[in-house]
């Protein structure tokens, strides 16, 4: 059985941008920045210019409790390219103030993930000056 | 009248496809298609005043067309047919070249280039086309029960279909049982390697003109009766989830996209589902042709699974299914080669001219593009009759 880990430095990073910077910035702090709107109080991510449910442009950085659930999942056997280690887990998590997030699960193995899974944020180094938030089974 | 009365598709034409096209570049084996379809048809090159597709200008240089009503290069899929036969409609074109062609593409290993997105929130993460169709496939399986032998049962079956195709870059590969499919190696839960698209290299190619003008041509003329298409965003940017939706609360959710498409589609034809003869539906993974006749209405919603396995979609059941072995065996080149690959196949039904899995009275066809987590749906129903 293998437990999936966090991926080793090497891996693409992302290419932060005016816009989603802030987020990158708030996982070297080990916080889950996402966006809510401050008229009609979406949660959105990925990090946007503007309310793709309203259309305003107020949007406010708040800062996640980083719980949720498992949305879905796959178990990757043959990497996107040979910088990453295999097998891991890619998913969508369901964060529980209501925005999703693309990541991995890690910290169990594959036969421990269902949908529906309660997990935690987990912030990792992975070079590049950059932190990527995974997410672990959540004890609590 | 029909928007589409006057209008038709007079000849489709697919090259030699392969897992390796030596000697070729993408711009050769384009024109190698875009010379085989005008000669199918009969249809002088002089007539040729548009084209469409990702080296439109190349193309429209190659052939001496300039000048044409040619825009910037863009890859091509049903929705470039429709604006095609739009524009024909119109009179603002007189024939209309649609091509593809994808050769020499240095892919590393068996992973195409196209299936690894370089988006910001996604490749940290090392996802993949199989792995964001997982991500659907996987939501479809807790709602509904849908099983792997479910999927495996239509990767077989369509992978049956390129075995019998001399033309399939897979041809003679199977027979393949849903076992077989099972037994092959893990690629993104729940794919394994047999459910997965292949990568190949070839071109392809679809001739629009006037019904006027095609009336001295040799090739049996087929007719558009309608047409849709469905996008929620750019491809492989943002998680693809199933309960993803628009700001329009009457608009169907992410994990249905096509239905609105669909709808559209069958409403300008004036048919239903069950006037469908064939499906010549896009196969990037057996799930999205479960998800597909779900979302159209060819059965409720969580049936998909228990339909493909009521031997609905194999060849001489009710809806015959991606009959030339699709992206799972035909050919998968990425892009236009492949999106007009299945219009092809719709034209050749209509056409008689299939030599493997022709079914006899296919007089309406519907072929698709694309699927959920690359976040669009496209439809067109061909038919023999003027609509």
């Amino acid at each position: 059985m293998t437990i999936m880990q966090p991926q080793m430095p090497g891996i693409p990073l992302p290419s932060a941008t005016p816009v989603s910077a802030p987020f990158w910035n708030g996982c070297l702090q080990r916080e889950l920045l996402f966006q809510r709107c401050s008229s009609c109080r979406a949660a959105l991510f990925n990090p946007a210019w503007m309310c793709r449910v309203c259309g305003s442009t107020a949007l406010a950085w708040e800062a996640s409790t980083g719980a949720g659930a498992v949305y879905s999942w796959t178990i990757a056997h043959v990497a996107s390219s040979p910088d990453f280690k295999v097998p891991y887990a890619p998913a969508i998590v369901a964060l529980d103030e209501g925005f999703h997030i693309i990541s991995n699960i890690i910290g169990c193995t594959d036969k421990d993930i269902r949908v529906g899974l309660r997990v935690r944020v987990e912030f990792h180094d992975v070079g590049g000056g950059f932190m990527l938030p995974y997410f672990a089974p959540d004890s609590d | 009248m029909h928007p589409y009365a006057n209008v038709t598709i007079v000849a489709g034409h697919s090259t030699r496809q392969a897992r390796r096209l030596e000697g070729h570049t993408s711009l050769s084996i384009a024109l190698e298609a875009a010379r085989g379809v005008l000669d199918v048809s009969g249809l002088p090159y002089d007539d040729v005043d548009l084209v469409l597709g990702d080296l439109s200008g190349e193309i429209t240089y190659a052939l001496g067309l300039g000048p044409a009503s040619t825009p910037a290069p863009s890859m091509v899929s049903i929705a470039y047919v429709l604006s095609a036969a739009e524009a024909i409609a119109s009179g603002r074109c007189s024939a209309a070249l649609l091509v593809g062609g994808a050769a020499d593409l240095q892919t590393v290993g068996s992973v195409a280039a196209y299936t690894r997105s370089s988006a910001e929130f996604i490749e940290p993460f090392g996802l993949t086309t199989p792995m964001e169709f997982a991500l659907i496939a996987r939501r479809h399986m807790e709602m509904y029960g849908t099983t792997t032998q479910q999927l495996a049962t239509v990767s077989a079956t369509i992978r049956n279909n390129g075995h019998v195709n001399p033309d399939a870059v897979y041809f003679g590969r199977g027979p393949y049982t849903a076992d077989d499919v099972l037994a092959s190696r893990m690629i993104a839960e729940p794919f394994h390697l047999l459910d997965c698209a292949i990568t190949s290299e070839g071109g392809a190619a679809l001739l629009l003109t006037s019904r006027d003008r095609a009336q001295d041509l040799r090739c049996p003329p087929v007719f558009i009766h309608g047409g849709g298409v469905d996008r929620y965003g750019p491809i492989y940017q943002n998680p693809p989830s199933w309960d993803l939706r628009g700001r329009r609360s009457s608009d169907t959710l992410l994990g249905y996209v096509g239905r609105r498409a669909a709808q559209r589609t069958f409403a300008m034809a004036g048919l239903s589902t069950r006037d469908v003869d064939v499906c010549e539906f896009y196969d990037p993974f057996p799930s999205e042709v479960i998800r597909q006749f779900e979302a159209f209405g060819f059965c409720a919603e969580g049936d998909g699974g228990a339909f493909v396995m009521d031997g609905n979609i194999a060849p001489g059941g009710r809806y015959p299914t991606t009959t030339d072995g699709g992206l799972q065996s035909f050919s998968a080149v990425g892009g236009s080669v492949q999106f007009l690959q299945r219009v092809i196949r719709g034209v050749h039904q209509i056409q008689r001219r299939c030599a493997t899995n022709q079914v006899q009275g296919a007089d309406i066809v519907m072929c698709t593009n694309a699927g959920a987590a690359g976040y669009f749906n496209e439809t067109i129903l061909l038919g023999s009759e003027r609509p």
